[in-house]
């Protein structure tokens, strides 16, 4: 058996390497080289790992640390060097496509039209062009037809005799494939499709210079690459689409900080964050800490069966009971709201008041919070000796007293860690804010996608995704803030965790 | 143990029941209202927690049935919830299987072996987990974005693209194995390398079968989380055949379409197994680190 597999190992290893690099000479050759560049390094260490006796160690962690560092921590690098630039819908594009796509643009040649015609041959098409001044004729060979890939294709002076043209809608139906096609005349003329019944010559629209400036061939101007806003700009100054993507270095910055379009809502989604994940946790351990100070009390019958009912929320998959939150919640066919109206004759607008749609996020929040710190804290005043309380009990103290002079000091010093952990968790709670309010009710005085339960996440995700700018630049600017945020949380969480460890010795 | 009680100590016991029953009234309460607008009929409330006439027409259309409307109409069903209960199921399972594939080797190697880096890497693998996804939501479309114009099965609304995103996460998973193996004794490892195993072997053959407990906790978990996972899912899929439930279940309730009931059932029909395997999850995970902590 060991036999066997030492002759399966490499093997495998060779297939998977010779399967590595044909992935890597693919995505270069369809112009993506920075993932050309990150797959061959990624198979360059494998090889390495597998191939090398002194390595053997990294061949297990290999794979792990590998998806983690591709699928992690390279995004999140990834991240912060979008940040550094405009990428956004309007400037999408590398230089090198943009370019391209102005290369690309062609325009007839006046004149030079020919009469084009479709003619079955068996299963496949021949095309047939007629040049009405001369009266010559071109056939094609035949073609499939059946795929829109780009081709160069001869086509001969003759006058075949096929079937009959077909209908104009087989044509319509092949148009993508037909308007790929480019034929070479005898003569080294290029035709293209320009129209359902016509090929003409077609000459490219902008010709590119040495300096790297575009000639129009029509207009005689000249475009110039901007390499500050990321367009290609007439000698009036005007920018030409596509635009395309270059580094911005930290103006993105510069307008989260110090434009009043951006730096207004910023600080008032900031303010709301960190008041809406500390008062999560206030409230969501204060409940979490009461629930678990009376199931430590010996006197409560039924403590079993309301630990299970009350450990429910905990357990049903968040995205679902944020839903039904935000059903039962609607202003207007919502349960809560019916049992309001019919109980005090009020019907609250949930959702388009900004106070009150930041209470129903708490509201909700803490439902979904409590269970956890319940579980966490009977876990803490377990371990808390009985004799502190025989001895209270002996001292005549009553539970207020228990619990403010024994219970609180000793489970909070351990505890805090995980406060801080939950804060950081709730900071970034972009699940309950997105499927709850989306961030709305909207502020009415900003121009970017802001609203008033919008946590900094989310509103990078509506920057990013739901506003019609697609402004990913300035998107991945605030995330590399919220990421130095986290980094300064984790600091004190992990600084606490180490004081709470050296006091359990 | 004989205490003197108190007159004011039944008080006590009193209220606190009350404000315990109170409690679980709040929190069972959107359980119950949602058990009761799936069986009833029409998408609107109308007022009464027990239905006053019961009807199974959410139910069949959450099963993918269609159902003949009260006007004689024939209702298709809007969503295909059982296919996003499938997506949810196929990428959650995959992910969990390529997360113990990936964390259980890590793992491995931090319990076992002695190379450099591995204090680093393991600490550095802890202030990973630090840093959610959403946070790099951009690049990851970006990157998903640019993988898909060359292959167009990683790309965007592909579930390998899903599965591929989520197979990163396996940094708090790598060091619950490694606390499970470092609660094996080493010995029997030994044993068997004297034997003549080579450490593949010992890892294969004797280590991981001791391991099995830990192993199915972390699938489960690593199952739930793809499960519930929002913000990565919603970015990459955007095909309505192609969604998966935590994604899919918010276009019950738009508002201009609200359509409550068919969420209700849906969402009763999704939740009802996750949550099942939650808590027997949470139960294993219990009896599984317990069971290490006596081995050792």
């Amino acid at each position: 058996m060991t036999r066997k597999k030492s002759l399966a190992a490499p093997l495998l290893l060779g297939v998977a390497l010779v399967a590595a690099l044909y992935a890597v000479v693919l995505v270069h050759a369809a112009g993506e080289s920075l993932l050309a560049a990150t797959l061959l390094v990624i198979t360059g260490v494998a090889a390495w790992v597998y191939l090398s006796p002194r390595m053997y160690a990294y061949r297990y962690l290999f794979p792990g640390i590998a998806a983690a560092a591709v699928f992690v921590v390279f995004p999140m690098l990834y991240t912060i060097s979008i940040g550094f630039t405009n990428h956004s819908s309007r400037n999408l594009l590398t230089f090198e496509r943009a370019t391209q796509y102005l290369l690309d643009e062609t325009v007839d040649v006046e004149g030079s039209a020919l009469q084009f015609t479709l003619h079955a041959d068996g299963t496949q098409f021949r095309v047939r062009l007629q040049d009405p001044k001369a009266q010559t004729s071109y056939v094609s060979g035949p073609l499939a037809l059946t795929n829109a890939v780009p081709r160069q294709l001869p086509a001969e002076a003759a006058d075949v005799p096929t079937a009959e043209p077909v209908a104009l809608r087989e044509v319509i139906a092949r148009q993508a494939a037909l308007k790929a096609l480019t034929f070479v005349l005898p003569d080294q003329r290029k035709v293209r499709m320009s129209g359902l019944r016509q090929f003409s010559s077609v000459e490219a629209l902008y010709e590119r210079r040495a300096d790297g400036t575009l000639l129009n061939r029509r207009t005689g101007d000249v475009l110039t690459p901007n390499a500050r806003t990321g367009f290609y700009q007439t000698s009036a100054g005007t920018a030409v689409q596509p635009g395309y993507r270059v580094g911005v270095g930290f103006d993105n910055y510069r307008r989260i900080f110090t434009e009043p379009a951006f730096r207004e809502p910023f600080a008032r989604i900031f303010a709301w964050t960190v008041s809406f994940s500390a008062l999560t946790v206030l409230f969501a351990t204060a409940l979490g800490m009461l629930l678990a100070a009376l199931f430590s009390w010996e006197a409560l019958r039924f403590r079993g069966a309301y630990q299970v009912l009350l450990f429910l929320p905990y357990a049903v998959p968040g995205f679902i009971s944020i839903l039904v939150f935000r059903g039962l919640f609607n202003n207007n066919f919502g349960e809560i709201n019916l049992i309001l109206d019919a109980l005090f004759g009020i019907r609250p607008a949930w959702f388009s008041d900004p106070t009150l749609a930041k209470l129903m996020l708490l509201i909700v929040n803490v439902w979904l919070g409590y269970p956890y710190m319940m579980v966490v804290c009977m876990g803490l005043i377990r371990a808390i000796p009985p004799e502190l309380y025989e001895a209270s009990a002996v001292a005549g103290a009553g539970p207020l007293t228990n619990f403010f002079r024994i219970t609180l000091p000793l489970i909070i010093r351990p505890l805090t860690p995980l406060l801080i952990a939950a804060f950081a968790f709730n900071f970034n709670n972009f699940v309950l804010i997105s499927l709850l309010t989306g961030g709305r009710p909207d502020f009415l005085d900003t121009s970017v996608p802001a609203g008033t339960t919008d946590l900094l996440v989310s509103y990078t995700y509506r920057i990013a995704f739901e506003d019609s700018g697609q402004q990913f630049g300035l998107a991945a600017a605030i995330s590399t803030v919220i990421f130095l945020m986290v980094a300064a949380i984790s600091l004190v969480q992990i600084r606490f965790a180490r004081i709470a460890r050296e006091e359990a010795r | 143990m004989a205490v003197v009680l108190a007159r004011s100590h039944r008080w006590r016991v009193l209220l606190a029941h009350l404000f315990l029953v109170l409690l679980v009234a709040a929190v069972i309460f959107p359980f119950l209202m949602i058990l009761s607008i799936s069986l009833r009929p029409g998408n609107f409330a109308t007022g009464s927690i027990i239905p006053e006439s019961i009807s199974l027409e959410h139910w069949k259309l959450a099963l993918g049935f269609s159902t003949i409307a009260a006007d004689g109409r024939l209702v298709q069903p809007t969503f295909p919830v059982m296919t996003w209960l499938w997506n949810s199921v196929k990428v959650a399972a995959l992910t969990g299987l390529v997360t113990l594939l990936l964390s259980t080797t890590a793992a491995y190697a931090f319990a076992r072996m002695k190379f450099r880096g591995k204090q680093a890497s393991l600490t550095g693998l802890m202030l990973l987990q630090m840093f959610p996804a959403v946070l790099a939501l951009v690049a990851i479309y970006a990157i998903f974005d640019r993988i898909g114009n060359v292959f167009p099965a990683f790309g965007i609304n592909s579930h390998w693209a899903l599965l591929l995103a989520y197979s990163g996460g396996i940094a708090l998973h790598v060091w619950t194995i490694k606390g499970y193996f470092d609660t094996i004794p080493i010995e029997i490892e030994e044993a068997a390398k004297v034997d003549g195993a080579t450490p593949w072997q010992a890892f294969r053959l004797v280590l991981l079968p001791m391991a099995v407990p830990i192993l199915m906790v972390v699938f489960l978990l690593a199952f739930i989380g793809a499960i519930i996972e929002y913000p990565v899912a919603s970015i990459l899929l955007n095909e309505q055949s192609q969604l998966t439930l935590a994604v899919g279940s918010k276009l019950f309730l738009y508002a201009q379409r609200f359509l409550w009931g068919d969420f209700a059932a849906a969402a009763i029909l999704s939740g009802l197994p996750i949550t099942a395997v939650f808590i027997l999850a949470q139960r294993w995970m219990i009896a599984g680190l317990t069971a290490g902590g006596l081995k050792g």
